[in-house]
């Protein structure tokens, strides 16, 4: 079945990517290509809850290598995808609009962002195993490019840092791809073949490992987590924003979509998970708050945030692959979304800081809401949702998963790990309250100083990608069930939909 | 229907004045004002009324059922709150007009008390945990937007930070307690929770002490109390409101709410005394450091954590009407506090922004409508015969008498100090000389000032009697008055602390107690502060930057730069046989990583 809807979300970057090349105006392209993407999306999303048969609506599928079956598919299966397309989406129109291109360096910086954004998507549309790790990769090299060439401070070791970081975590996490294949002896590399496998219980172990280590070290698990914050504090703003608030994604839904395969194996590691994101929340929520920069302290915020997407992760396997209602999985994935955009508008915020007063350092700056109050408004409004709170998307997930932690607690029972690790993780409530507010304390308030007195505020311009994230943040924080609906098949929709696939 | 109004009113008023009419800081006043006022006559519409049935809808559901619920119930008990929050937040807009005319920012101001109105009713009005939990963190906002008003004095912006910040920590052990009374029950709704048999004493003590822990950050209960006298750094309206009438006493509220819902029987009697004496300890505490403060707004704040102590040592006795005495409390406290508030609000902008009691005097022939409005006040706090108070303090004492009579002892002695330093504030500031020129030059406020002060004495001196209680306050059980031992405990209570008062500071110049060691010790607040800071300076600090330090030297330099360097290495080996830049090994990696992947699938 080819339908053009999904594929033409790749085309688009791709010929904006060419025309960019050859020349056009760098800057508009992007713009309009994401845009575009974003709109395509948004509609095909609204078509997506409606449809009978919404994981074959826009699915794309061409075989590219016959033995062994490699396919270059895409689809839409389920909410999760649906809403990582959205985030991947979304984020790239305030990346474009987001930071100051070098003079002269309008097409590496464009073509980048259109070329990091391609990847991603095209990671989270796959619904093959090859094509999904390869787009992957291949967003990660602008990535990487980027850093090295136009990042600021000290740029080549923050590169090599999280180019040799990202490139061991995709090492581990092929073998261990490559190991899940073989043993799931899948007749072809499409999820919906692997995930119809079974793994023996000897294999699972080896193979949960890997998994969580590879995917682990590209979502900044504990302590694989330092490449983080050199990078994102040295790399160009739409980077970063694309980095932290989409990519880095990547390695989290791809444990959601693996995990099942291998459940002996990842309850065999439960603990250590446990423990690692607890040092996710804790020790990195810790190096946060000494933090003394505003970029490195938000690039940490956003690894401690890992943290408790983690924790939903911990509590999925806790309860078994086979609790088909478990709140966990759209906890995690609302989460993912609050966080991509929260922590996206965070960069781009910092970034006007820091040009309109000339520092990030927090102890030179103080009183700028006196100066510039519609950019305090917007980074309280940002930090806020970052630190949970209600009415803004952070707080859905986060609240979601702390009810998780406890679904499957029987009262009449000891508290088992996952609770214990649900407790301790609230307390990361406190941590990034004291980190954010005075990062706000020590930029806004106070009387003015010489840096900040006569700071200008965001023009129109510079508001309006602040505003698109800003607006996505309040809509999903004021309804949750707009993303925790795509969760719930009406059952209308499913009724005809079995039918209609089952019969031949 | 209705009742959805009184949570949409403020917030359409709220995001008007954000949205748009930030420019119009008149309009965004009177817009704030009548939104405030609309809720209040919705309010009394709905008194007499019981809707057990809750209003609700879906906000995150998964796999078809609800998961969290924004849904309303409006009780009694929900009823009498709203009437607490929407009348004395009437007069507090209505005050704040004249108090905040001439603030450069008077929009923002009258946002914020917009947003916290909605978040207030919110919390009143919540059907269930979480519903109350988004709430309550959005009166955590509004309260630090309003105590950080002034933003740009570093104490008011720090204030602020650290009511929020102190405020997590309590909603730290809430949030586990939510979860824990969710797993026990299987729900969030307040009306469907039964607690099943056979959990054991841990269990129910554990999760009752965590929700408590809410409290104990909100109504700012020991050891957490540490944030509320901090928050007077914010405009006197707003202490009124906020850090007195209404957000504070929300923990006491939710308190509530859980022992009607599930009752107090279930749960094992330390916890209940944990929270008893909890109460009981800040009550004290807080009337000691009171009477050493020279800071109106701060000897009103300490008096607010003192009787919101009251409340807490109620909900903890856990016997017979315990919980809708401490509802009580919370009733008649909220119009006096409220006013107290307010007329210490009109002293200081009579005196130009002078809060310190040793440089006022005299007041009384300055303002005389003002001075007798807060005398009111006075006597309903001390719990003189024929005021509100009196009622309410005499249940308390009657309650205690019967249950714990170590907490009758506590509760007896902490009346006779609130007589004391009430006495001494009232002594300080309306009697004797004019000690600045500021006194001097005091003159009594505008009528539009005066006109709250007027209504909440009136309800200072009534709102106890029956025939206004019974219709505002349904679920007070009116005890007959008996001349027994707490009366008379109470009388001599209320002797003692005013013959004391008028004694050290009658026509007295400067404190003549200030200079001991003990005086000096509730002056500095038993040094609880200063022990705070210095374990966040020391501890927090020390902590982050040790684990910042190793982060970077272990994590970073051995264990997993260690791995790097291997890579390194390797990468180098491989750059010496290509060009040697980061671009073409990034390149020739991802094409290397694709290559290895097709070859291994391929050759297999």
């Amino acid at each position: 079945m080819i339908d053009q809807t999904l594929i033409l979300l790749l085309a688009i970057p791709l010929v904006a990517l060419v025309a960019i090349i050859a020349g056009g105006p760098a800057r508009n392209i992007a713009l309009m290509a994401s845009v575009g993407n974003f709109g395509i999306a948004l509609v095909t999303s609204i078509v997506w809850t409606q449809v009978a048969a919404p994981e074959q609506l826009g699915a794309f599928e061409l075989i590219v290598l016959a033995k062994p079956q490699i396919t270059l598919a895409l689809g839409l299966p389920d909410a999760m995808a649906v809403i990582m397309m959205l985030l991947t989406t979304l984020v790239p129109i305030a990346a474009v609009l987001a930071g100051k291109c070098p003079e002269g360096r309008e097409r590496l910086w464009f073509s980048s962002v259109l070329l990091i954004s391609l990847g991603a998507l095209g990671a989270f549309l796959s619904t093959d195993l090859f094509f999904f790790y390869a787009f992957h990769e291949l967003a990660l090299i602008p990535t990487f490019l980027m850093i090295g060439m136009l990042g600021k401070g000290d740029r080549k070791a923050a590169a090599w840092k999280i180019t040799i970081y990202l490139a061991f975590g995709s090492i581990v996490l092929l073998a261990g791809l490559l190991w899940l294949v073989a043993a799931t002896e899948s007749p072809s590399l499409l999820f919906k073949d692997i995930l119809a496998g079974q793994v023996d219980s000897g294999d699972q172990i080896g193979i949960a490992a890997l998994l969580l280590v590879g995917f682990g070290v590209l979502v900044s698990l504990f302590p694989f987590h330092s490449w983080a914050a050199p990078a994102y504090a040295s790399a160009p703003t739409p980077v970063a924003m694309l980095h932290a608030g989409v990519l880095k994604k990547f390695g989290l839904y791809g444990l959601l979509r693996l995990f099942p395969l291998v459940p002996e194996g990842m309850q065999h590691w439960l603990v250590a998970l446990v423990v690692l994101l607890l040092g996710n929340i804790l020790w990195v929520g810790m190096v946060t708050i000494n933090q003394k920069r505003l970029d490195s302290m938000l690039a940490n915020s956003s690894v401690m945030h890992m943290g408790y997407v983690f924790l939903a992760i911990a509590a999925l396997i806790a309860a078994g692959s086979t609790d088909a209602n478990n709140i966990a999985l759209p906890a995690a994935v609302v989460l993912m979304f609050g966080h991509g955009v929260s922590i996206a508008l965070l960069f781009a915020l910092s970034d006007r800081i820091e040009s309109k007063t000339g520092s990030l350092r927090m102890e030179e700056l103080g009183g700028l809401a006196k100066s510039a109050p519609g950019l305090a408004f917007l980074f309280g409004l940002a930090g806020m949702a970052s630190i949970g709170l209600p009415g803004l998307a952070n707080f859905a997930g986060e609240a979601a998963v702390f009810l998780s932690g406890f679904k499957n607690w029987d009262a009449g029972q000891p508290l088992g790990a996952v609770q214990i690790a649900t407790i301790i993780a609230i307390f990361g409530v406190v941590i990034s309250a004291i980190y954010m507010l005075r990062a706000v304390r020590n930029i806004f308030h106070a009387a003015p100083v010489k840096l900040t007195e006569s700071a200008e505020d965001l023009n129109m311009s510079e508001k309006i990608p602040a505003l698109i994230l800003a607006a996505a943040l309040l809509v999903v924080g004021l309804y949750p069930n707009i993303l925790f609906n795509l969760f719930n098949p009406t059952a209308e929709a499913v009724e005809p939909e079995v039918s209609l696939v089952e019969a031949p | 229907m209705h009742a959805w109004l009184l949570l949409l009113l403020p917030l359409l008023s709220a995001a008007a004045i954000h949205l748009g009419l930030k420019k119009n800081a008149h309009l965004s006043a009177l817009i704030s004002t009548g939104s405030a006022l609309a809720t209040l006559i919705l309010t009394i519409l709905l008194l007499g009324n019981d809707i057990k049935e809750p209003l609700q809808f879906a906000w995150a559901s998964f796999g078809g059922e609800p998961l969290i619920n924004i849904g309303l119930v409006v009780d009694k008990m929900a009823i009498n709150m709203m009437l607490v929050v929407t009348g004395v937040g009437t007069l507090v807009h209505v005050f704040s007009l004249a108090y905040m005319a001439s603030d450069e920012a008077k929009a923002r101001y009258f946002c914020g008390l917009s947003l916290f109105m909605f978040s207030m009713t919110g919390i009143v009005l919540a059907d269930n945990f979480l519903m109350m939990f988004i709430f309550w963190e959005l009166v955590g906002l509004s309260s630090y937007l309003l105590i950080g008003h002034w933003f740009t004095k570093a104490s008011a912006a720090d204030a602020a930070k650290k009511a929020f910040c102190v405020n997590r920590i309590g909603d730290w052990g809430f949030m586990v307690g939510i979860l824990m009374l969710w797993a026990i029950t299987g729900t969030l709704t307040f009306g469907e929770m039964n607690l099943p048999e056979g959990l054991t004493a841990g269990i129910l003590g554990a999760t009752l002490l965590c929700i408590f822990c809410g409290a104990v950050g909100k109504s700012a209960q020991a050891p957490l109390h540490v944030w509320l006298p901090d928050a007077m750094e914010g405009p006197t309206p707003v202490s009124a409101l906020i850090h007195a009438a209404t957000m504070v006493a929300a923990g006491v509220y939710m308190m509530a709410r859980v022992f009607v819902s599930v009752g107090f029987e279930a749960f094992p009697q330390w916890s209940t005394d944990t929270i008893a004496w909890v109460g009981g300890i800040t009550s004290l505490m807080a009337a000691l450091m009171a009477t050493q403060q020279n800071d109106i707004k701060k000897i009103l704040a300490y008096s607010t954590l003192s009787q919101l102590g009251y409340m807490v040592l109620m909900l903890g006795v856990a016997h017979g009407h315990s919980t809708e005495i401490s509802m009580f409390h919370l009733y008649t406290h909220a119009w006096f506090k409220a006013l107290l508030f307010l007329g210490s609000g009109a002293i200081i902008y009579a005196c130009h922004h002078e809060q310190n009691i040793w440089k006022m005097g005299g007041l009384f022939k300055k303002m005389p409508i003002t001075a007798i409005t807060f005398a009111v006040g006075t006597l309903a706090l001390a719990g003189f015969p024929m005021t509100s108070g009196f009622f309410s303090k005499e249940q308390i004492l009657h309650e205690t008498l019967h249950s714990n009579i170590y907490l009758f002892v506590l509760v007896a002695v902490v009346a006779a100090m609130t007589t004391f330093y009430m006495g001494r504030l009232f002594i300080v500031v309306f009697l004797g000389e004019n000690r600045s020129k500021h006194s001097k030059d005091a003159a009594e406020v505008k009528p539009i000032m005066l006109l709250p002060l007027v209504l909440l004495a009136v309800m200072a001196v009534f709102s106890g009697y029956k025939f206004v209680a019974e219709p505002l306050a349904p679920q007070f059980h009116h005890v007959p008055f008996e001349a027994k031992t707490p009366f008379f405990t109470s009388i001599g209570a209320i002797l003692l602390g005013a013959a004391g008062a008028f004694v050290f500071y009658f026509n007295k110049k400067s404190d003549p107690l200030s200079n001991n060691p003990v005086s000096k010790a509730f002056a500095n607040r038993l040094y609880i502060d200063k022990g705070y800071d210095q374990l966040v300076k020391y501890g927090i600090n020390v902590k982050a930057a040790v684990i910042d330090f190793l982060d970077g030297f272990i994590i970073n330099g051995l264990i997993v730069g260690g791995l790097a360097r291997c890579s390194a290495a390797l990468g180098q080996l491989f750059n010496r046989a290509q060009s040697g830049s980061l671009q073409t090994y990034s390149l020739l990696m991802g094409v290397g990583v694709l290559l290895v992947i097709y070859l291994t699938v391929f050759v297999k």
